[in-house]
């Protein structure tokens, strides 16, 4: 992973992530070619973001604020997008402006998950506008179906709590994902191994983007039954043969057909 | 393959459309008419002075939704479509192809040879199927010429060169054609293309058959990001969609032009259907249009086993599918643009 930063122009959708985990030359269908099609589930999808979106189905029970379309920024990872929801949870009650103060910079400075650092107080924390204490962001994603084999829906997560970490300048050690299907949601840790990948798959984002050409078609069968643009990425097409001889054997069959007559 | 969603034509010449929600209405004087919900539709064709509110053509342009405006007699006046969308990488190597003479003969070379392999099909299968009501040897002479002009297309060197290849197998197809109208012989003939107004009933009967393909295939191309009014084999002129030209060129004989000669072979239409104008322009009625259009529409829905993908696609679908193979090729995932031939 290079150290340099993203600058403005560079940064790619964070949703192409999971579009990565996916398949890249769905990535570069959908991100590349603007090749988006719509069917139910994704349809279905977008009803259930558009009603999570909602920025004035605004929640605050007790210790947990809810915050919907959250945007987000990673420089380091050249990446921006809008989380569905951020939950805030209290980890610390009302403070003096002074003791804040203090526990503001000790979040601020602290270079790791800083081990609990003040009495009672938890790494990962920071003031939300407007209320008093101190809050743990963990990101919540919904989804519209159940979770899946793959590391896509983790992937996303990750990214979205890495672009947190870089904004608020700390460390978040777990987000969740919410199923639809089964009503549930699942906590996922951010651990060193999905982090890597999240790095990876960005960079290997970046990568093609600067090359401007789709890659070709997976060859593994799996993925292609369940991806809306099957249609359009036409993954059997290499299968089919050359063009060239396509168009010869036109000819030629004319010829010898030809050369049948009486 | 993607599913075959239907185009809606709006006949009657007071209508209006007007969106509600998802749905798009068709309202006649204060009457709804009909409804349908918008992810139902792939394109809305309107003949005659209908109106449509922005509304509608802002949920069309956001779904994808082709829609066009057409005057009575099927003369194309408008399309609306949304902002510039797809690939500009895909369009700038559009472009670049298009300025190169032999990137361009390349693929206007498949073209053409789509469009005569296929002409040259429509009179053999006369020829098969009507053994013994036609003059056979006519008709054998020009499918043997069309053979000759195939086997040079190959070698034809420069565009100019292959257009006129084309002008050539267009005349001796037209001429030949004649014999594979079987029935009302007084009423439908072919001597010759008019199109700037059509002079006769076949001619009216061919150019609204090509309006209605015109349709399919530009809002095919602009599915798939290409831009519908650059071409190959067509130049570019301003207010014309080479391109579509280019891709309509192969798929005329197996769409619009078998169409016209079973809807005069069946007797579907007949004179009655057609009036002439002053100036000798003819043009189909209003009853005649909506029985080709509803021909067109069951046609749409049939399945053929595309030549080159070797899968089953709805015919409604062939222009998609040419627009797609078409992208694929100027990406570089195929070797050539596979014309579709009907074999």
């Amino acid at each position: 992973m290079s150290k340099r930063e993203y600058g403005e122009e560079e940064l790619l959708a964070l949703s192409g992530l999971q579009h990565m985990a996916f398949c890249e030359r769905q990535w570069a269908l959908i991100h590349l070619e603007k090749q988006w099609k719509e069917n139910l589930q994704t349809m279905e999808g977008r009803i259930l973001h558009e009603r999570v979106h909602d920025p004035l189905l605004f929640e605050k029970r007790g210790d947990r604020i809810t915050a919907r379309a959250v945007p987000l920024v990673s420089r380091r990872l050249g990446i921006y997008g809008v989380a569905d929801v951020i939950e805030y949870h209290r980890v610390v009650e009302s403070l003096t402006d002074t003791e804040n103060e203090t526990a503001m910079e000790t979040v601020r400075d602290a270079p790791d998950p800083a081990p609990e650092a003040v009495a009672g107080f938890a790494p990962g924390a920071v003031r939300v506008a407007g209320k008093d204490g101190m809050w743990r962001p963990y990101p919540v994603e919904y989804k519209r179906g159940r979770p899946k084999k793959d590391n896509r829906d983790r992937v996303q997560l990750c990214a979205q709590a890495m672009c947190l970490e870089e904004m608020y300048h700390i460390r978040i050690n777990a987000g969740y994902l919410y199923y639809g299907e089964i009503r549930r949601r699942e906590a996922v840790e951010l651990d060193e191994h999905l982090r890597k990948e999240v790095e990876d798959l960005a960079l290997r984002m970046h990568e093609l983007y600067e090359r401007g050409a789709t890659p070709p078609p997976l060859t593994r069968q799996g993925p292609c039954k369940l991806c809306s643009l099957r249609d359009t990425c036409m993954p059997r097409l290499p299968k089919t043969g050359r063009v060239t001889d396509y168009v010869r054997n036109v000819l030629k069959d004319i010829q010898e057909e030809r050369g049948a007559l009486p | 393959m993607r599913k075959l969603l239907n185009t809606l034509y709006v006949t009657l010449s007071d209508a209006y459309l007007a969106r509600d929600g998802e749905n798009v209405v068709v309202r006649s004087g204060d009457e709804e008419r009909f409804r349908v919900p918008i992810h139902n539709l792939e394109g809305i064709i309107t003949f005659g002075y209908t109106g449509a509110s922005p509304a509608l053509m802002g949920l069309c342009a956001e779904r994808g939704v082709a829609l066009s405006f057409l005057t009575e007699h099927g003369r194309f006046l408008a399309r609306v479509t949304g902002g510039v969308s797809g690939n500009v990488l895909l369009r700038r190597k559009q472009y670049r192809m298009a300025d190169d003479e032999d990137a361009s003969l390349a693929i206007a070379g498949h073209m053409v040879t789509g469009k005569i392999a296929n002409a040259r099909t429509v009179l053999q299968r006369g020829l098969r199927d009507h053994e013994g009501r036609i003059r056979g040897e006519v008709v054998q002479k020009a499918v043997n010429s069309l053979a000759g002009i195939l086997r040079e297309i190959p070698g034809a060197g420069s565009l100019n060169r292959l257009r006129g290849m084309e002008g050539d197998a267009a005349k001796i197809y037209f001429e030949a054609i004649d014999e594979l109208i079987l029935e009302q012989k007084e009423t439908f003939y072919m001597r010759g293309r008019s199109r700037r107004p059509p002079l006769d009933c076949f001619n009216a009967l061919l150019s609204f058959l090509y309006t209605l393909l015109a349709h399919d295939v530009e809002a095919a191309l602009e599915t798939v990001g290409l831009d519908p009014s650059v071409g190959f084999l067509h130049r570019d002129r301003p207010g014309r969609a080479s391109l579509a030209l280019d891709v309509m060129e192969e798929l005329r004989p197996y769409l619009a032009e078998r169409m016209a000669l079973s809807l005069i072979n069946r007797r579907q239409v007949d004179s009655k259907s057609f009036y002439q104008k002053e100036n000798g322009a003819v043009y189909m009625d209003a009853e005649a249009r909506k029985t080709v259009l509803t021909a067109w529409q069951k046609r749409k829905a049939e399945e053929i086993t595309h030549p080159f993908l070797g899968e089953k696609v709805p015919i409604g679908l062939i222009p998609y599918v040419q627009s797609l193979l078409l992208a694929r090729y100027l990406r570089g995932d195929l070797d050539g643009y596979p014309p579709f031939v009907w074999r």
